[in-house]
């Protein structure tokens, strides 16, 4: 049973699976670490990026991986205007307000997608959805390893907007010290709403590289958001490399536990992990103290 | 005894309701509102005086509706104790969440996420245990009588329910000016002072949160009489987490009757958007979702809050605090 | 004389690689009023934090009363009878005065009633007598100060900490609030304070340790303590006792 000949492909194919979650993860930590608030709409968004690329496929004939260019600046512009126009002026500064408004959007879009499209689950069709690459001792499947390295080029991308340009610059000073950011002329609520923006915009690039091998039903988001809590608590709240590395970690511990337990007690292993991480380390294996 | 009047005249009043109203209807919606209201007392406890926010109350609920129908159907326990052993169960799981969570100090966003997961780990477990019945679920055989706390009339739910409300209300008005009260609000304005003062805050804490799950799990408990079935969605469901929550802050929190009050209009909106649109899927959802942003947004303090900071302005006091906005140290 | 009723000994604090507090010593005798000053970032803060259990100190031990409390809890201190207040006032903001100062009082007595009428006696002693009903963020900073005051004597405390209570105020407030702390201890409570009014130290302390870079360089009455070379240059910077002699000596 613990050949290496089923381990390998287990581990393999939970560092590919773990890329998307560290996407997901990656835009929670982001509005966690400037915000200091968790963004309990984030799977609802993540529900509602999946309509959006199936409807994008169905309707407009878009394949995800050129709707992706569309609905990325379109999510930013999403979670712009949420967070500029309604979580910020409705939670008055109070960070227990923001957490229930982000709870009331969450509750709000999740079921405005199950009244509008009832709960079916849907997916798409496409030609490469089960095309494989031969390593000789396993295959991969083509969207996964196309996910894989889309991952690391978002993760590079923010980086680079993060160190080099005013933006990104803004949004590490209002993470470190926002007071002070204020007083330097930094525009706090703007920033905000730019972190809120990118972290929607990287649920927006996780669905379509969800989307061919996965499928879309308004609670679907939820799943996956909680294994993004869980990476973002096990990396540290606030670090992107936490989130990366914690995002690997669950996807192989997942495939792994997967292979011996079965899928749900699968996922309460996760559970477990991420009730036990907050317990024992809240602040994570990068993360400063909580 | 004086500030027990309100209370007093409250019930009064909805305890004579059975004698007007003869609508099963109309019944059924007081009584499934009077348990939200129950639920929710059991977050404003916690939530309200403690300022630590669950996201997870359904893990109390859950375990209270679960351990009376399970300790009815399958070691043939009697209602009544079946009853009390929900609401102790619920008590004991919340007393041993507040020990590990609050002592290993965690607040705010964490507390929220560690709740919520709480929750969805128990409805997980509860959705593959064969002791809960699994995907299947747990039905009590119906068996009229007053032993078996099953009633053929709405009434005798109706008074039973009410007079589990009153008893939260009763509690939420001792704590509210006892020395265990001041304590917690302490705690929720600013732990830091108030352990300088004295204030052993995470025993604080575990106590409000054992109440608020007793409080919580009794409402369970009465789920499981009044409906005779759960499975893991009813017992550990979002649903319930978020009704808990949204009734004490739109009702007012850290307020007696917000409670009472916010459950009171929430199920009428939520009953309203049902008649004017058919029984949609989560329709009344969208409704609690953003009556709970709106609130929040105009009325942080919520209708109770709101309507003592509006007879302020009308007596034309200077008003406290920036319009009505809540302030957390 | 008498043992100290608090003797700080040793202590060490470090925060990462850098030595907060370092193996300082202090003691403050019962009934007494002591100061601690010292310049910007000495250490005096979380000297206090290590004394009322908020920060754990690295090495040294902190004794009340007699007995090791070192490492206990801040509410448990409270109850043995060390109050402290926050340089960075902390009031409850969504509570009256009197509800404030009433938490305070609740340490000792369970009863709402008798809680309420030691809060009201002891808001009327730091002056708020006509704020009982007001907001606490309704008060002014000299106010939140009282306020800060209050509630920490509403815990009839033995000794007091009080961390720069008169930074902030004007010249007449400090007059309004000197004489309050001056009765306090004729009352009996023992008062350690953080200061950096000298003029209120010199005319309230009987004695007086100073901190620089988290050693006690210093200690005396206060006569001795502005005479001496040492805190001078700590304040001033390396020469500038011998700067200020020499110019006094032509």
């Amino acid at each position: 049973m613990l050949s290496p000949a089923i381990l390998i492909p287990a581990i393999i194919n939970g560092l590919l699976i773990g890329a998307i979650y560290a996407l997901i993860a990656l835009g929670l930590t982001l509005i966690y670490g400037v915000l200091h608030i968790i963004n309990f709409a984030h799977g609802a968004l993540l529900s509602a990026a999946l309509f959006a690329a199936f409807f994008a496929f169905r309707l407009l004939g878009l394949d995800p991986y050129v709707s992706v260019f569309l609905l990325a600046p379109a999510f930013f512009t999403l979670g712009y205007v949420l967070q500029r126009f309604i979580i910020g002026p409705a939670s008055h500064g109070d960070d227990r307000n923001m957490l229930l408004v982000t709870l009331g959007l969450a509750v709000i879009i999740e079921n405005a997608l199950l009244y509008a499209f009832r709960a079916d689950t849907r997916t798409i069709d496409v030609p490469y959805a089960f095309q494989t690459i031969n390593l000789g001792f396993t295959f991969l499947a083509v969207p996964r390893v196309v996910g894989f390295c889309a991952v690391f080029a978002v993760a590079f991308a923010l980086w680079v907007i993060m160190t080099f340009t005013d933006t990104g610059r803004a949004i590490r000073a209002v993470a470190k010290e926002k007071l002070g950011a204020q007083l330097a002329g930094i525009d706090v609520a703007h920033v905000y709403a730019v972190t809120f923006g990118l972290g929607t915009a990287c649920v927006a690039i996780a669905a379509c590289l969800l989307i061919p091998t996965y499928y879309v039903n308004p609670r679907v988001g939820d799943a996956f958001v909680l294994v993004a809590f869980t990476i973002v608590v096990l990396g540290g709240m606030g670090s992107v490399p936490g989130a990366l590395v914690g995002a690997l970690l669950i996807g192989v511990a997942e495939s792994l536990s997967g292979l011996f337990l079965g899928e749900s007690l699968g996922q309460i292993g996760i559970f477990l992990i991420f009730i036990v991480v907050l317990l024992v380390r809240p602040s994570g294996l990068f993360g400063a103290r909580a | 005894m004086r500030p027990f009047l309100p209370i007093a005249a409250v019930l009064a009043v909805l305890a004579a309701v059975p004698f007007v109203v003869h609508s099963n209807t109309t019944l059924n919606f007081l009584v499934v509102a009077l348990m939200i209201a129950l639920a929710g007392q059991g977050w404003n406890i916690l939530g309200g005086y403690g300022g630590q926010y669950s996201f997870g109350h359904a893990a109390f609920f859950g375990t209270g509706t679960y351990v009376t129908a399970i300790l009815q159907v399958r070691y043939g326990v009697n209602a009544w104790f079946g009853f009390v052993g929900g609401i102790v169960a619920g008590a004991a799981l919340g007393g041993a969440l507040g020990a590990l969570v609050f002592r290993s100090g965690l607040r705010g966003s964490y507390f929220a996420l560690v709740t919520l997961a709480f929750a969805e780990v128990l409805r997980i477990i509860a959705s593959v245990a064969p002791i809960t019945g699994a995907g299947v679920g747990t039905l009590i055989k119906l068996d009229l009588g007053i032993r078996t706390f099953q009633f053929q009339s709405r009434a005798a739910f109706y008074w039973i329910i009410l007079a589990l409300v009153g008893v939260s209300l009763v509690l939420a008005q001792l704590i509210e000016r006892s020395r265990f009260g001041a304590w917690l609000i302490a705690v929720r304005e600013n732990e830091d002072a108030a352990k300088a003062l004295g204030v052993d805050a995470s025993t604080v804490k575990t106590v409000a949160m054992v109440i608020s799950a007793a409080i919580t799990a009794a409402a369970g408990c009465f789920y499981a009489q009044y409906f005779l079935f759960v499975d893991s969605g009813i017992a550990y469901g979002t649903w319930i987490s978020i009704e808990a929550l949204l009734t004490p802050i739109i009702g007012g929190v850290g307020t007696v009757f917000g409670p009472l009050l916010g459950a009171l209009v929430v199920k009428t909106l939520g009953e309203a958007a049902k008649l004017l649109t058919g029984d949609a899927p989560g329709l009344d959802l969208i409704i609690y979702g953003t009556v709970l942003v709106l609130v929040i947004w105009i009325m942080p303090r919520g209708l109770i809050g709101g309507l003592a900071s509006a007879r302020k302005l009308m007596r034309r006091e200077a008003p406290a605090a920036p319009t009505g906005e809540v302030r957390h140290g | 004389m008498a043992e100290p009723l608090l003797v700080v000994d040793g202590v060490t604090c470090r925060f990462g690689g850098l030595v907060a507090v370092n193996a300082a010593s202090l003691g403050a005798q019962e009934g007494q009023i002591t100061a601690l000053i010292g310049p910007n970032g000495a250490g005096k803060t979380t000297l206090f934090s290590i004394i009322s259990g908020f920060v754990r100190a690295n090495q040294g031990s902190v004794h009340f009363a007699g007995q090791n409390v070192t490492g206990e809890p801040p509410y448990r201190l409270a109850r043995r009878g060390i109050a402290r207040t926050f340089q960075i006032v902390q009031p409850f903001y969504g509570l009256s005065v009197r509800e404030n100062i009433l938490v305070g009082a609740h340490l000792h007595h369970r009863k709402r009633d008798a809680a309420l009428a030691v809060a009201d006696q002891i808001g009327r002693d730091v002056g708020l007598g006509e704020m009982l009903d007001r907001a606490a963020d309704q008060l002014t900073v000299a106010g939140r100060k009282r306020l800060e005051l209050a509630r920490s004597l509403a815990t009839e405390p033995k000794l007091l900490l009080l961390d720069e209570v008169l930074a902030g105020l004007n010249p007449s407030e400090i007059r309004d609030i000197v004489p309050v702390i001056r009765e306090f201890c004729r009352r009996g409570i023992t008062i350690l304070m953080i200061e950096h009014v000298m003029q209120a130290v010199m005319s309230l302390a009987e004695q007086v340790f100073v901190l620089a870079e988290g050693r006690i360089i210093a200690k005396g009455t206060p006569t001795e303590i502005v005479a001496d070379p040492a805190v001078v240059e700590a304040y001033l910077g390396r020469g500038a006792a011998a700067r200020l002699g020499a110019r006094h000596g032509h």
